[in-house]
């Protein structure tokens, strides 16, 4: 055990600059996932290095990926509710605060205020109260005030709205997990180009009435109706992610409300933001953009894993950690792997 | 009084009251108020039908499940729907409710309709510069309004109908909707656009060039202000809807990649291109509304507008800032930080001109000495209704906020709320107030207020509940939805079925007063009523200020 993991770590650390400059050279510096290394799952890596693996027996050797169950009232929108759903990371609960704690108190403010001169002149100068009207039309102090007022009152909102603004263009960090999200009518596509480029489809599942003898429907750990997808978007939890959006044939967009976030996916372009989750849990939403006629069953589901359960996942997706990827190099020349050991050992020492 | 003297001073005498045959001076006509008739009138025709396909959509949405989609869409295709044909439909009424709602009932009632009667009778004017371009106009909307309605009938991709939007976006209305309908619709758009050009010039040169003696710019009343505004913003605006609508077409038949990634061309390109004109054409909206309420508090409050200028020159601002905040429509398309940044604290700044109407008007009644007749009523709840959707405007021009609001229903609550509530309270304050002028018989008042009241209740617990909907995350122009937000859709429902008593309310109340109401003076508002329309009889005579009026 303390062997394979030493080993992991030294052959991670071997191969870190190549794989730096050979994904330099293909596009964004998307490369070399730190983190996930280090967090890295013992047993499925350890399992790959051995050269007589056969992964179709030893997925089921130890660790396999079980879906998570929805949670009911988690990341969801929540029965009669007037208020957003929880915001369960950093930027959403720092917008949500931005938009309870200072946006709805001014705004309600106003409007109450609005509606008390309302009512005060309905009172006040109703013709019976006052039959006779004053002249005055001109008033240079309070117009200056009710100019200069609303203008402080914007300053004071538009502080700490850039401010977030600023935090939600934060670009995310080398070692985050880039998902590409993509977009076709009318389903998500997620695509793992960190993993050997695997491609997730998630369709929305439906009601048990209508589907067909044998068919999948869905149950209430899939999700909630018209929310609940076949597959979902399988991400690390407290690891960053890099999303990515793109569109196959109309632009369709891709929301999750409890996480604050919305970004288009454009045909031709790809749009990119930082997202983090930091617990583990199953997030819905729905795609944000008229997409054509099934433009309300296009649901988005994201399945956060602890970062162990997510190698698994992707292991049975096909795929391969970054960190793998380094271990299936090795397996690959079993003949030369003592030497590359040695050579490991020398440079770190 | 269509006979005809015997002698030449009676011709005289009757010459300004000498109206055309039917058909001429209602197919062939000249006269802006004839004009205004016609535009008002169409206008309430497109209302209707534009209110019933919101109540459609109201009734498909008042519980979760598709319930009538499928039978609406087999009605139009004679055939059994499909799933998809079904899901069409829905796409079909929404871009059908918001293209007819502005369009063909608020551009046409408020410029075309209200504008017409009242810009030349404000500024003492005997009629618009260019009478016959005003004929063009007016029938050039109609055949527009056919040629959208007609599009239902035709394919449109995944069904019958043009089901893109009424922002219209590409790809979704270029390479996702094959067929005719979107087509035809762009060519009504296009018709419409043309119209509205054609209005804007002439209430231009009209405004410019045929004021009375003495009414200087600045002695104008607000409404003609507004009209102004307004036609500045037309001529400036709707030339970029058309050249983005032609790249549309020639995208969709020519084979051109304006909008069109694989050749080039890019998707985002169309949006701004839309809102450039998308957003003007929201102030394009509203503007003359803030002018009919400045004129109705002021006539019901008995006193002058408070801050004349200021109120001009808001006005002004809030038309030139409106062209320089387009992409906040376009929050999430993936722009830059300093662009979202930049178009945030823009957006921001129009609350600024914005405040001071409000404050201005409440100003305007401080000191008044205030009668509560219908107009008054139906103004008052514009000032309130009007703040409460403008204060949800600045929430939504925050770019990070605009993350989690962005296309859901937050967003129809704010914009029903400064349109259905804004621009169509200042319609019923005008044609309360007007009613009389126009047709020479006074509106009953019980009916009016009663009006005023069951719409007002309805309106609100129709939208005020969207905001609701909108935080717990329910995306807009879907026909379906989880449970979880059956509770306030249901009630909104509810708030259309009030609101629906109310419009019948109206439409009683227009019906029972044109052949019954009692006859009209020429001031039946009496003292506080002070601009031109008002020294003239009710109806006016045909042709009105044969000898110009001297302003002081």
């Amino acid at each position: 055990m303390n062997f394979s993991n030493k080993l992991l770590l030294l052959v991670g650390l071997l191969l870190l600059p190549s794989q730096l400059f050979a994904q330099e050279s293909a596009q964004e510096p998307q490369a070399p996932v730190v983190a996930p290394v280090t967090p890295a799952p013992e047993a499925p890596v350890a399992n790959d290095a051995q050269p007589v693996a056969d992964s179709a027996t030893e997925a089921s050797d130890g660790a396999k990926y079980v879906p998570m169950d929805a949670t009911p009232g988690f990341g969801m929108p929540t029965d009669k509710a007037i208020d957003f759903q929880d915001q369960k990371n950093d930027l959403g609960q720092r917008a949500y605060w931005i938009n309870n704690y200072i946006l709805l108190p001014i705004i309600t403010v106003i409007s109450l205020f609005v509606l008390a001169l309302l009512f005060w002149v309905i009172v006040r100068y109703r013709r019976k109260a006052n039959p006779e009207p004053s002249k005055t039309t001109h008033n240079t102090m309070i117009e200056i005030l009710w100019t200069g007022i609303p203008v402080l009152i914007l300053l004071g909102i538009a502080i700490p709205s850039i401010d977030l603004l600023a935090k939600q263009f934060e670009p995310a960090p080398k070692n985050a997990v880039t998902v590409k999200a993509i977009g076709y009518q009318w389903y998500w596509g997620f695509n793992y180009p960190d993993h050997g480029d695997f491609e997730v489809v998630a369709n929305m599942l439906k009601e048990k009435e209508d589907v067909a003898e044998g068919e999948r429907y869905r149950t209430d750990a899939d999700g909630p109706q018209l929310l609940a997808t076949d597959n979902r978007m399988v991400v690390p939890a407290g690891v960053p992610i890099r999303l990515q959006t793109t569109a196959a044939d109309v632009i369709h967009s891709f929301a999750i409300p409890s996480l604050w976030f919305k970004l288009d996916a454009v045909p031709g372009r790809l749009n990119e933001k930082a997202l983090m989750i930091p617990e583990p849990g199953v997030y819905f939403g729905q795609c944000s953009e008229l997409c054509g006629a099934l433009h309300g069953y296009m649901p988005i589901a994201i399945e956060a894993l602890p970062p162990e359960e997510f190698a698994v996942w992707v292991k049975e997706q096909g795929g391969s950690m970054p960190a793998d990827a380094v271990a299936d190099a090795q397996a690959a020349e079993p003949a030369t792997e003592p030497a590359t050991k040695n050579e490991v050992a020398a440079e770190a020492g | 009084m269509t006979t005809i003297a015997a002698n030449p001073s009676d011709l005289h005498e009757h010459d300004s009251d000498h109206k055309p045959a039917f058909f001429a001076r209602w197919f062939m006509s000249t006269n802006h108020k004839d004009i205004g008739t016609l535009y008002l009138i169409f206008a309430i025709i497109a209302g209707i039908i534009g209110g019933a396909i919101s109540g459609m959509m109201r009734v498909e949405l008042a519980e979760p499940g598709v319930q009538y989609l499928g039978t609406w869409a087999s009605w139009l295709s004679g055939s059994e729907a499909t799933w998809n044909e079904a899901l069409h439909m829905w796409n079909v009424l929404i871009t059908a409710h918001g293209l007819i709602m502005v369009f063909f009932m608020v551009m046409p009632a408020i410029i075309g309709g209200f504008g017409n009667w009242f810009v030349p009778l404000m500024i003492g004017a005997p009629d618009m510069a260019f009478p016959r371009m005003n004929n063009v106009s007016f029938w050039l909307t109609v055949v527009a309004f056919i040629m959208l309605l007609g599009s239902t009938f035709v394919p449109g991709g995944t069904g019958l109908g043009a089901g893109t939007g009424w922002t219209v976006y590409a790809p979704l209305s270029t390479s996702g909707s094959v067929g005719p309908a979107v087509d035809m619709a762009i060519f009504s758009l296009h018709l419409a656009g043309a119209a509205s050009i054609l209005g804007a010039v002439n209430f231009i040169t009209t405004i410019f060039n045929m004021r009375a003696p003495g009414m200087t710019l600045h002695k104008m009343p607000l409404f003609v202000w507004s009209v102004l505004v307004t036609a500045f913003l037309l001529l400036l605006a709707l030339p970029v809807l058309a050249a983005a609508i032609t790249m549309l077409l020639t995208d969709r038949n020519f084979g051109t990649g304006f909008f069109d990634a694989a050749q080039g061309g890019d998707p985002v390109l169309y949006q701004h291109l839309f809102w450039f004109f998308g957003h003007p054409e929201v102030y394009i909206m509203i503007l003359p509304g803030f002018g009919i309420i400045s004129q109705i508090v002021s006539t019901f409050s008995r006193k002058p507008v408070f801050g004349y200028l200021g109120m001009a020159y808001a006005m002004v601002a809030i038309g030139v800032v409106g062209f320089v905040v387009w992409a906040h429509h376009m929050f999430t398309t993936g722009m830059t930080a300093n662009v979202k940044i930049y178009f945030t604290a823009a957006t921001m700044v129009i609350a600024v001109p914005t405040g001071i109407k409000i404050f201005s008007w409440i100003a305007t009644m401080w000191g008044g000495s205030i009668s509560f007749k219908t107009p008054m009523l139906w103004a008052i709840g514009f000032i309130f209704m009007f703040t409460v959707g403008g204060v949800t405007g600045v929430v939504l021009a925050n770019g990070g906020l605009d993350d989690a609001y962005h296309d859901t229903y937050y967003v129809v609550a704010h914009f029903h709320y400064v349109l259905s509530l804004g621009a169509v309270f200042s319609l019923f304050a005008g044609f309360y107030y007007w009613f009389g002028k126009m047709s020479g018989r006074m509106i009953n008042e019980f009916l009016g207020q009663l009006h005023f009241w069951i719409f007002f209740i309805g309106v609100n617990v129709l939208f005020f509940p969207m905001h609701f909907l909108g935080n717990n995350g329910m995306p807009r122009r879907i026909p379906d939805y989880n449970s979880a937000y059956a509770y306030w859709n249901e009630i909104a429902s509810l708030g259309y079925a009030i609101m629906a008593v109310g419009v019948v309310i109206f439409f009683i109340n227009v019906f029972y007063s044109l052949f019954f109401g009692p006859k009209a003076e020429g001031n039946y508002w009496g003292e506080g009523a002070t601009t031109l329309e008002w020294t003239l009889s009710s109806p006016p005579p045909f042709h009105q200020f044969e000898t110009l009026p001297e302003v002081k």
